[in-house]
């Protein structure tokens, strides 16, 4: 690392841009800018060393209003750019900022294969189960039967589910947020920026041109409570209203349970302990339809979290290797290879 | 008993077999031992896409051709004076291309009924009278390897596996050659595996004294060293002097070298080559397709290295979008293309030439890009040299061409010095301290050429991106008088290289007169053999070959003009004949051939011939 400390402390606002920020008017998008402009200058990384990668699609212009180092690439393709950037200079924070579509879609390859090499860099998946600048198709996250443009009857398609996806492709970091729940958000920002290794956090976005109230029920006070799961760390899985519901193991299998009639206390419930993998699991299949009755809440924070060699690392490490074992390269050496003949 | 020895110029063998008989390790243990020898050799492996296709049968041939000479070669040769054929199959493909009065050297093992049967001959071709043409040396290959292994305790696939070594000892009998090169690669091989060690050597000596004992012979053959320029040498591979290339270039530019690439037939052995090299700081990164290849790779050229990727044609248009993108960048990169028959897969294990237009025009809107092409194995360094020059100091991605001929074939080498490339020049953008002016990262230099500010850098903070960039400032712009102007000027960017880059010359034949064979590509090699009997013969032809196919050396069009009329031989369907008839309004001829394997000397003195007499 030759990142050192900032002489002048920074603000959010040495992290903006002076291009007009493009997003419709009431966009989730702007939340989530904000956010992450806030918690830049706590991380203690100079400006110069940030580089802000995008694909295509609304959130992909990102970059544009960051005043950071950064490329706006093409479509689904911002995560194999890092990986070259990554490899190129370990040394610098890369943040990846991607769509439902654009990462699940057209570049689902390349996060699946860039997860499991898990290069220290933060994905940030704008998800809005709709495509948005292409004005309203439906995405390989958008529920079955949506209506949209090109899906008049509903669409066809069962959608994705990202946790499960990137949990399955071994992610060691994997987490999920809202727009509008901006405290929370800050919280898992920060903690998918100090993961050392691929971090992969989520972001429900509110498209409200084309998919307005899509993530409504964990947003809405008057549902949040009771559709919403917020992980803590060290704490029992508690939700609803009155924080009147829990959720148990019983025999590896989660159940939701009342605190309020006497029959189970917080004691009783599962801990929550992101350093578990088939607890994680358990949680990516917290993935119901919320219309179908006894769904299971939608969990919000750190799933998982795992300690993991970064590609990057390994890579460098075998440079040096290949130097320890035969020397540095020396040019004449190679060019003449092992077997010379003299015409004179 | 002393036989008598035979002086040669040049000899051409074929060896010919299954594709699991080893004939390509043959094959290139007999280049090598020749070309340390001082002979001059040109190769030219030609196998089938399946690693094992079906045993015995015609598809399942593998062929390695090699023309070595005490004078200067040019080609592997256009119809051999030897033909090794490990089975009835291998004869069959082969034997057109030997020679009458030719000889030929047969497995016996290998033309029993079922050898026959799956060859798809009715009865023994050995036993026809047609091979009273053609001189027939006989010999049970499999039966004296086992027998020379017959204490060795080497199951039956291990014997066989090693039949090839006899015939290679076999053969370097009959040409008066040393084993010991060999010996020395065989105990490299199988270091891991000492007992292997011992059996291939045991088989390669037997082979040799058969020939030496066997009586087969009535004299052997000389073919003395070539008097090549004076010089240290050593033999290449195309795809190994291209992978030399790029590491000598990133040393000579102090750069790391960044390489992405997805494995694809025939460009593989330049990512197998470039691992072997990570203690110059090779980063090789085999990345989970095409796309991610290149932009893993315009990622670190983002950051800061030389970055390279490399495909064959179906690979290349994978990539296209990535390409567009590095051209908006304007990022060096090299994109190296080892050609091979198309369309869609095509003939992958084949040569052609036939993606130059994929080259030129391969990406959407307007998108120019320097195209640089080598024409022999050893040429490829040189030439991706200086690609990657031109990357680095002109702020493009270039293309670079190779083909599966080049690729695959080998020659020597007279390999450079370090003190003997050319300096690489990077220039970075420089650190913005407060009251510098405000760092703009399109503004460009006279030769239209802009900076390379690397993430890490103070005040230099910047987005770029694949959306049409404002003159100067690379903001976003939709305005219609600035896209126009940014058209033009990454055109004429491209345009201005022809500044730097050495003219055009005529490689044989006067600077005037009535033919001009303009060639780019592996056709080198036959071209100039080709010249070389017409020259003799009197006529007036000349040949030139281009390393710059885009932008072309500045006097090209002059030397055009100096001729009556201008012949194009081309690996395709004629694709630079468009382009010179469009740039310079010549009514330029093709010659056109697509059958997945290279010109033969004839071919093209016909179509000269032809042509001064039409």
């Amino acid at each position: 690392m030759t990142t050192d400390t900032a002489e002048i402390k920074l603000t959010p606002k040495d992290f903006t841009t002076d291009q007009e920020v493009r997003w419709c008017p009431g966009c989730g998008d702007y939340s989530i800018l904000k956010q992450v402009q806030s918690i830049l200058p706590e991380t203690g990384v100079n400006k110069e060393d940030i580089v802000f990668i995008s694909g295509i699609g609304c959130s992909s212009r990102f970059p544009y209003y960051m005043d950071t180092f950064g490329m706006h690439s093409i479509h689904g393709r911002a995560t194999a750019v890092a990986s070259g950037l990554k490899i190129a200079r370990p040394e610098l924070s890369v943040w990846v900022i991607t769509g439902d579509g654009d990462s699940l879609s057209i570049g689902g390859n390349h996060l699946i294969h860039t997860i499991r090499r898990n290069f220290n860099m933060n994905i940030l998946l704008f998800n809005n189960e709709i495509y948005g600048l292409t004005k309203g198709q439906y995405s390989p996250t958008s529920p079955e039967g949506k209506v949209t443009k090109s899906t008049p009857m509903g669409s066809l398609d069962h959608p994705f589910n990202p946790m499960a996806l990137c949990l399955g492709a071994d992610a060691t970091f994997i987490a999920r947020a809202m727009d509008r729940d901006v405290k929370h958000l800050r919280e898992v920002l920060v903690r998918a920026n100090d993961h050392i290794g691929t971090s992969l956090l989520e972001i429900y976005q509110n498209c409200n041109v084309f998919n307005d109230g899509a993530f409504e029920i964990y947003t809405d006070k008057g549902s949040k409570k009771e559709e919403a799961l917020f992980l803590e760390e060290g704490q029992p899985l508690v939700f609803g209203n009155d924080d009147n519901k829990g959720i148990l193991l019983d025999n590896g299998t989660p159940k939701v349970v009342r605190l309020d009639d006497g029959m189970y206390t917080k004691e009783d419930l599962w801990i929550h302990d992101s350093s578990d993998k088939h607890k994680a699991y358990l949680l990516t299949t917290f993935f119901d339809n919320p219309s179908l009755e006894g769904h299971m809440p939608r969990p919000f924070g750190v799933f998982y979290a795992q300690d993991r060699f970064r590609y990057e690392e390994a890579m460098y490490q075998q440079l040096d290797l290949a130097v320890e074992r035969k020397g540095e390269g020396n040019l004449d050496k190679l060019l003449r290879g092992e077997n010379t003949w003299t015409v004179s | 008993m002393a036989k008598v020895v035979e002086e040669k110029r040049v000899v051409t063998i074929v060896f010919a077999g299954d594709s699991g008989d080893g004939i390509q390790l043959t094959g290139t243990q007999f280049t090598n031992t020749s070309a340390l020898f001082g002979n001059d050799v040109s190769t030219f492996p030609n196998y089938p896409a399946e690693i094992r296709a079906p045993q015995g049968t015609v598809a399942g041939v593998s062929g390695f051709q090699l023309q070595f000479g005490s004078v200067e070669v040019y080609t592997a040769g256009d119809i051999c004076d030897v033909l090794v054929a490990m089975n009835a199959a291998a004869f069959k493909v082969n034997l057109p291309r030997l020679k009458k009065s030719g000889t030929i050297i047969i497995n016996t093992d290998g033309f029993n009924a079922k050898d026959l049967r799956l060859a798809g001959y009715e009865s023994s071709p050995l036993e026809d009278k047609s091979l009273e043409d053609y001189r027939t040396i006989s010999i049970d290959v499999t039966k004296l390897t086992a027998a020379a292994l017959v204490d060795s305790g080497l199951g039956k696939k291990e014997v066989e596996r090693s039949r090839n070594m006899f015939v290679l000892g076999f053969l370097y009998y009959m040409y008066n050659r040393e084993i010991a090169p060999t010996e020395k690669f065989i105990k490299e091989k199988f270091a891991k595996a000492p007992h292997l060690i011992d059996a291939n050597i045991k088989v390669l000596k037997a082979g040799y004294n058969f020939g030496d004992t066997s009586e087969t012979f009535t004299s052997r053959y000389n073919v003395k060293a070539a008097k090549l320029p004076v010089g240290t040498y050593r033999n290449i591979m195309g795809n190994q002097a291209t992978a030399l290339g790029l590491v000598a270039a990133s040393q000579k530019a102090g750069l790391d070298l960044f390489y992405g690439s997805y494995p694809i037939t025939p460009a593989s052995d330049i990512l197998h080559e470039l691992s072997k090299h990570k203690n110059f700081g090779v980063k090789t990164f085999q990345a989970e397709d095409e796309i991610a290849a290149v932009c893993s790779t315009i990622g670190a050229s983002f950051g800061g290295e030389l970055g390279v990727t490399a495909s064959s044609g179906p690979g290349i248009a994978l990539k296209g979008e990535a390409i567009g993108l590095a051209v908006m960048l304007e990022l060096p990169m090299v994109v190296i293309n080892v050609q091979r028959g198309g369309p869609s897969t095509g003939l992958p294990t084949k040569t052609e030439q036939a993606d130059l237009m994929q080259a030129m025009y391969g990406r959407n809107g307007e998108a120019p890009m320097p195209v640089i092409s080598a024409s022999s194995p050893s040429d490829c360094f040189d030439a991706v040299f200086e690609a990657c020059r031109i990357a680095i100091e002109h702020m493009t991605p270039v293309f670079f061409l190779s083909d599966g001929y080049m690729a695959n074939g080998s020659e020597p080498w007279k390999f450079p010095t370090t003190d003997e490339l050319k300096e690489i020049k990077v220039v970075h953008a420089k650190e913005r301290k407060q009251d510098d002016p405000e760092f703009l990262p399109y503004k460009r230099d006279e030769r239209l050429v802009r900076e390379w500010a690397l993430p890490g850098t103070k005040g230099l903070e910047h987005r770029i991106g694949g959306i049409e960039k404002e003159w100067d400032t690379g903001n976003i712009s939709y305005n219609p008088e600035n896209h126009e102007r940014m058209v033009k000027v990454r055109a004429a960017k491209v345009a201005r290289i022809a500044d730097s880059i050495p003219l055009q010359t005529i490689d044989s034949g006067a600077d005037s007169g009535k033919v001009l064979v303009l060639g780019w590509g592996s056709t080198y090699g036959v071209i100039k053999t080709a010249l070389k009997e017409c020259l003799e013969e009197g006529l007036e032809v000349s040949h030139a070959h281009l390393r710059y196919i885009e932008p072309f050396p500045k006097n090209l069009g002059e030397i055009i003009k100096k001729f009556d009329k201008v012949l194009i031989p081309e690996m395709n369907n004629g694709q630079l004949v468009k382009i010179i008839r469009d740039k310079f309004l010549v009514d330029a001829k093709g010659l056109n051939k697509i059958k997945g394997i290279p010109f033969s000397t004839p071919e093209i003195v016909l179509a000269i011939k032809e042509l001064a007499h039409a």
